[in-house]
């Protein structure tokens, strides 16, 4: 339970930071399990980059079987797109760095 | 050396029985080996021969058919769910999550994850990498040589090809283009040519966004400056069509067949007014007809480019194209078929005022008449082979022109963003770009866009890109260097002086003209008694004759004994 607490706070942290615009806990079947932003676009965010995460991964792999994917960052016009993948879980967060 | 053998016989004995008998042998000929003869001859050692041990191959080329794809969007919807669960159910869907909150995996991973990505965010915050780094640095001068490339073609998708007659882009933005297509030929080639007219979007190449059905094919069509969604079209039957993109593809209003033009409506142009209802259209039969939108039946206004003034429309010059700025809303330039720019003025009080002056320059139909943008007292003309630029003032001849091209020119119009820029295209496929303060004598950049003839041209205000419509019923859109789409440094006050200074010398040409003409005619007024002499000796040629002789003869003494005396 106190580790419960403890993975609200470090959600709670990251949602706090400067810039952060919104994140979505996805579990290995596609479903946003936590999120700050609103149902549809955590969704759509779930399903794109679930799929993205899982190209880049085995493109890694592809080319070093003993590599691995640790952090995937996308950065477009208008944010940042951050993926921390794992076995089972994948932590999204849409950032704005700051100019 | 010939080896030649001699007999004779009898005449008498020709022809009779021959009497075979053996004899000896004799040589009749020894011809001994000469060895001065082989050093003519050399003796080749050795032969070179190549040889390739491989397998021949023929050279092929394929190409598929064009794929058609087509952009669409996705939407991802809730899944992933087990089956027990209904996503539309709130209850339910909590209670997963919670379930799947409370694993143990879970805590460590986030835990994990979590520290991951605060490590990164924080990288966020302390370092921009995008920031801009060199501000004070200014742009070096691009010292590549001025380019063009097409970004995309737009082909015409019936079967039957058809040329692009007119161009125009959508005001806000330009992402949309409407292109005219009509036959302009003389005969109807077989199979019946479609007559709709397209309006292209820019990011969907291979299918136009909204088709345009006329009555009868368009020859110029433009958006209407104040309305995106209305747009204006001339037909070959003489008929002014309005569009509203709003309401289908066909045309709301069109007007009647009786008041329109008998000509082909070869050009129509939004003009000035409050509600942009008012538009005005010219066409070969010598008219110019002025239009209110929301009544086409009738014309509010009519004018006969008659040069006499009396309206007569057998005399009247036929009209290609028209010039209309919104910054001179009374002032107009009818480009005619015969070669003569006429400047009209609308509000005169009467017609044969209307015609204000006419500028002569071109031998043939002027195709394209547009005003200098930045200033608006030049304009350009092309037509024939060559391009010619005007100013108002100036009317006995046009200040700037081009050589004669090699083929004809059928279309301009000045760049939106550089004052000394303009854009014409020509018969044999070839964009010209030409830079008036760079050079005269031929344009800063050819490209050979295509390899029918191109028919119009049209420039988008925002981004620079240049529309080219062939007679194939091709659109293709260039983008230019960005040498040639930003304005140098001081531009305009080069190219104002240098019309200035070209203005200056036509005018002191035309004075200087004016002056000997003048003399010309006081010459004549002078000597009118020689005049009447003339007319006496014209009636008794033979007189004249023996006078010519005598002239000439006594003339001819005089010669000879110049000559004489100088031998002597």
């Amino acid at each position: 339970m106190a580790q419960l607490a403890d993975v609200e706070e470090t959600l709670k942290r990251i949602e706090a930071h400067k810039g952060v615009i919104g994140t979505v806990v996805v579990n290995a079947e596609g479903i946003p399990i936590r999120t700050s932003l609103d149902n549809s676009s955590a969704v759509q965010y779930a399903g794109l980059l679930q799929d993205l995460t899982m190209r880049a991964r085995s493109s890694v792999r592809d080319m070093d079987p003993q590599n691995d994917l640790t952090f995937l960052r996308i950065r477009s016009k208008k944010h940042e797109i951050m993926v921390s993948p794992e076995n089972n879980f994948l932590l999204i967060v849409i950032q704005n760095p700051c100019e | 050396m010939e080896i030649v053998h001699v007999y004779t016989r009898l005449r008498g004995e020709l022809g009779r029985q021959c009497v075979l008998s053996d004899r000896r042998a004799e040589p009749l000929i020894d011809v001994p080996p000469q060895p001065d003869l082989s050093t003519h001859f050399i003796r080749r050692p050795s032969r070179e021969q190549g040889l390739q041990a491989a397998r021949d191959t023929t050279e092929h080329q394929v190409n598929t058919e064009r794929f058609e794809s087509d952009s669409k969007g996705m939407d991802h919807s809730e899944g992933g769910w087990p089956k027990d669960i209904n996503p539309q159910e709130a209850e339910q869907t909590i209670r997963y999550r919670k379930k799947v909150e409370k694993d143990e995996g879970y805590v460590t991973s986030i835990l994990q994850l979590g520290s991951v990505m605060e490590h990164c965010i924080r990288q966020n915050h302390a370092l921009d990498i995008y920031e801009e780094y060199f501000d004070e640095e200014e742009e070096e001068e691009d010292q590549e040589p001025p380019s063009a490339k097409t970004i995309n073609v737009f082909r015409d998708p019936t079967d039957v090809r058809r040329s692009i007659s007119a161009l125009s882009f959508h005001p806000d933005g330009g992402r949309k283009l409407v292109a005219a297509y009509s036959f302009l030929g003389f005969q109807r080639r077989l199979g019946d040519p479609s007559l709709d007219s397209y309006i292209w979007d820019m990011e969907k190449p291979n299918c136009p966004d909204v088709t345009l059905k006329p009555p009868s094919p368009l020859l110029c069509i433009h958006y209407n400056p104040k309305d995106p969604h209305t747009l204006l079209g001339g037909t070959a039957s003489g008929q002014i069509a309005y569009w509203d993109t709003r309401r289908g593809s066909r045309p709301v209003e069109l007007s009647s067949l009786d008041q329109s033009h008998r000509d082909p409506a070869h050009n129509v142009l939004w003009t000035q007014s409050k509600g942009g209802t008012d538009a005005f259209s010219a066409s070969t039969d010598g008219q110019v007809l002025w239009w209110d939108i929301r009544r086409l039946s009738c014309p509010v206004d009519r004018l006969v480019l008659d040069m006499s003034r009396e309206e007569n429309l057998d005399r009247a010059l036929g009209a290609v194209s028209l010039e209309f700025e919104s910054t001179m809303p009374t002032k107009f330039l009818v480009g005619t078929e015969q070669g003569v720019v006429v400047s009209c003025n609308r509000k005169a009080k009467s017609n044969a005022e209307k015609m204000v002056c006419t500028y002569e320059g071109h031998h043939g139909p002027v195709q394209a008449v547009t005003r200098n943008p930045f200033f608006t007292k030049n304009f350009l003309t092309v037509g024939d082979w060559s391009a010619r630029i005007w100013s108002e003032d100036v009317r006995e001849s046009s200040i700037i022109w081009t050589r004669n091209q090699s083929s004809y020119l059928m279309d301009a119009c000045w760049s939106p963003v550089r004052p000394s820029v303009f854009f014409c295209v020509k018969t044999d496929g070839v964009l010209d770009v030409w830079d008036v303060l760079f050079k005269h004598n031929e344009p800063t950049l050819s490209v050979k866009v295509s390899d029918w003839p191109l028919y119009s041209v049209c420039v988008q205000e925002a981004s620079g890109v240049i529309a080219v419509g062939s007679q194939h019923g091709d659109v293709s859109l260039m983008e230019l260097s960005d040498k040639l789409k930003n304005q140098q440094k001081n531009e305009k006050t080069l190219l104002s002086a240098m019309f200035e200074r070209e203005t200056k010398r036509e005018r002191l040409l035309e004075a200087r003209l004016k002056e000997v003409r003048l003399k010309e005619r006081s010459r004549s007024q002078q000597s009118p008694e020689e005049e009447l002499r003339g007319e006496r000796g014209e009636e008794e040629p033979l007189e004249l004759l023996d006078r010519a002789e005598r002239d000439f003869n006594h003339e001819a003494l005089l010669l000879i004994q110049h000559y004489i005396l100088k031998c002597t």
